[in-house]
């Protein structure tokens, strides 16, 4: 029996397996940011422990931070200390930080694959469900919890039980203005925000394999959407090309990728569960509800509540009704105030120059605001050095500084209460971008379009 | 936090919603603390509170109910998905809740749960809405967790159930340890594990 690209990557980094438990597994690299680390250092300082390997860790200040005049002190107290305190932990316990003011700064799972921390074949962990997305470059990579972290940065190890595996093959081809947040959006609808629950998810096709990394990063980014820990691709030649140059990027590269080349599923690999996904009948998605797994096509209705259970029924019908809208009510033509293009899940220079290609030379609707938030400063200089910058801002969208910004509305980057943003980020939960914020969940194409008509679009319509 | 669990026979508290996530459990506002204390007082904030203001707690939510109280909170398929943040296990065990019964739960809030001695348990959805109605119904109804067991039961024998749990896990919550316990007396062997496998990076 052949053997998966996961047990691959899995079986190499197996300290101890506890007989019926769970096994003791070695992590590569661990990225933190300030605010799911306070805590576990405060830990290592009450046992009077030491990080046991701190050149492995990688600190950055994300979700926090201001998106405008990043060079002033952090406005907000708790925020500024919570930054402070990440300054402070690093320079104790050793740890390489990019933290505010730096050009290497940004949102930690932006930052770990353009530097090319993560590569092929390691273990990831970091305080934060959306590690995920380093799963792109075919690793094992998943969100811990702040307890796990003080064990990690205590051993650098965790205790973990094999998950079951799931493959997800897309074939064929995209149409015009879908995207790869189209097809995760789409596969996320089909088997429900916890499909995936208990599940490590490959991904795998001919659709996926035509993907650039930003595209593949988008879809790995958004596997904890269906209750998967992490999702993985194997590292082919488009990853190889990527990683060439990178700050981190190993010495002897050539020698890397003839071990990296080894990481793929065999053809007789076995999964617990397999899917197939017809890429053409993928459409341009948005999300009607309060979970990432109530999405429809531009151009479908929202669904009536009829078939469910009565226990879905009630909250499915919370989740509509928070969201100001009806069952079988149409998604396009539904008016939206904000437009937020950021986050871990598309904010990289491929999903810019999407959004400016296409509003190139036009105007926002007049009574909507567009927030562009780059991944990462390298991502914001990177822009302006294309004339980005220019072209958006042209085009009415206001674009800011590094950081998680509305996707979390930690910041003061909040939607006001009531109002409907097409955002570009993860989650559409109750609140997620600011008490009472109701949020549509879309690809930066689809959000561009709305930004430019001021109501939910169908993007392939402006690309005729 | 690092308390043994045992039995736990208590009353409870019913949110018969799906797919709460840990965004609803802790909103992203309260996480800028550096300390783990303190999380409970705003535990499902947005929800137990109109316009965010203490003074006017939302009646209609069920923490705002007087008739419910108790350490067992009962809720919907799900329960935990989304954001990985602790702080979720921490408000719910700050609250007073050591127990949380759902049909399902999602990975990573069962991890941060187990590792701060908030005992998940997995019922069936039967079982689920069985108990929802008996307690919404009758709000002193009491539930018997027995961990040793593996049992969940009331008391007029309507819901007698096993559930779930890592050996691993049973062992530590019964005696009060943590992983990272073990971990440490483990640096050793991990250190030979790096030599043999070569585990080194570049900085």
């Amino acid at each position: 029996m052949g053997k998966t690209l996961f047990d691959k990557i899995w079986e190499k980094h197996v300290v101890k397996q506890i007989s019926g438990g769970p096994a003791v597994l070695y992590i590569d690299r661990h990225f933190i940011h300030e605010v799911t680390s306070p805590q576990a250092f405060d830990g290592l300082r009450q046992r009077k422990l030491p990080v046991f390997r701190p050149r492995q860790v990688v600190a950055t200040a994300d979700h926090n931070v201001p998106t405008l005049n990043q060079h002033l002190p952090i406005k907000e107290a708790m925020s500024r200390q919570q930054v402070a305190a990440l300054v402070q932990n690093c320079a104790e316990f050793g740890i390489e930080l990019y933290g505010l003011g730096h050009p290497y700064q940004g949102i930690v799972h932006v930052i770990g694959p353009e530097l090319g921390i993560t590569q092929p074949g390691m273990t990831i962990v970091c305080g934060d469900s959306h590690t995920s997305t380093h799963g792109a470059f075919g690793t094992i990579a998943f969100g811990i919890g702040t307890s796990e972290v003080e064990m990690v940065l205590a051993t650098q190890c965790l205790m973990q039980s094999r998950p079951k595996l799931m493959r997800i093959n897309v074939d064929g081809h995209l149409q015009k203005g879908v995207t790869a947040k189209d097809i995760i959006l789409h596969i996320i609808a089909k088997i429900s925000a916890s499909g995936a629950t208990g599940y490590f998810v490959e991904y795998a096709g001919s659709t996926i394999r035509s993907l650039s990394m930003e595209g593949r990063m988008t879809i790995c980014n958004m596997s904890i959407e269906m209750g998967a820990r992490g999702g993985l691709i194997a590292p082919d030649q488009t990853t190889f090309d990527y990683l060439r140059n990178k700050p981190y990027a190993p010495a002897n590269f050539d020698a890397a990728v003839a071990q990296w080349a080894e990481l793929y599923s065999d053809a007789d690999a076995s999964f617990d569960l397999e899917l197939h996904i017809d890429a053409a009948s993928i459409e341009p998605m948005i999300t009607y509800g309060t979970n990432p797994g109530m999405g429809i096509g531009v151009k479908q209705l929202i669904p009536q509540s009829e078939t469910l259970t009565e226990q879905e029924k009630q909250s499915f019908r919370k989740a509509l009704q928070y969201m100001g809208l009806q069952e079988g009510q149409a998604i396009q033509g539904q008016k939206i105030d904000y437009v937020f293009i950021g986050s871990c899940t598309n904010a990289r220079i491929e999903d810019l120059r999407a959004v400016a290609a296409l509003v190139k030379g036009k105007q926002k609707a007049k009574d909507v605001e567009v927030w562009i938030v780059p991944g990462s400063q390298q991502v914001a200089a990177q822009a302006k050095a294309e004339g980005l910058d220019q072209v958006l801002e042209a085009a009415g969208f206001q674009l800011r500084q590094a950081g998680c910004s509305a996707c979390l509305g930690m910041n003061e980057d909040k939607i006001p209460a009531g109002k409907y943003c097409i955002a570009t980020s993860n989650r559409n939960f109750e609140g997620r971008q600011g008490p009472n914020a109701r949020t549509m969940l879309a690809s930066p194409l689809t959000a561009a379009a709305a930004a430019l008509t001021g109501v939910v679009t169908d993007v392939r319509e402006l690309l005729n | 936090m690092r308390t043994k669990i045992q039995v736990i026979s208590s009353t409870a508290v019913p949110l018969p919603i799906e797919h709460i996530d840990t965004d609803q459990i802790i909103p992203a506002r309260f996480l800028k603390a550096t300390s783990r204390e303190g999380f409970g007082k705003n535990l499902f904030r947005d929800w137990r509170y109109s316009n965010d203001d203490e003074a006017q707690p939302n009646k209609d939510f069920v923490l705002n109910d007087a008739k419910f109280s108790g350490r067992i909170l009962l809720a919907g398929k799900n329960f935990g998905c989304g954001s990985s943040r602790e702080h979720a296990a921490w408000a719910i065990k700050d609250y007073g809740f050591d127990v949380v019964v759902s049909s399902f739960f999602a990975d990573i809030f069962r991890n941060n749960a187990l590792n701060n001695f908030l005992l998940p348990v997995q019922v069936t959805e039967e079982t689920l809405a069985t108990l929802m109605q008996l307690v919404l119904h009758h709000p002193s109804t009491e539930i018997t967790v027995d961990l040793p067991a593996q049992s969940i039961k009331t008391a007029d024998g309507k819901v007698n159930s096993g559930f779930d749990i890592s050996p691993y896990k049973k062992i530590c919550l019964l005696n009060g340890y943590d992983d990272i316990d073990y971990l440490l007396s483990m640096r050793d062997v991990i250190s030979s594990f790096e030599q043999a496998s070569h585990k080194t990076f570049a900085a």
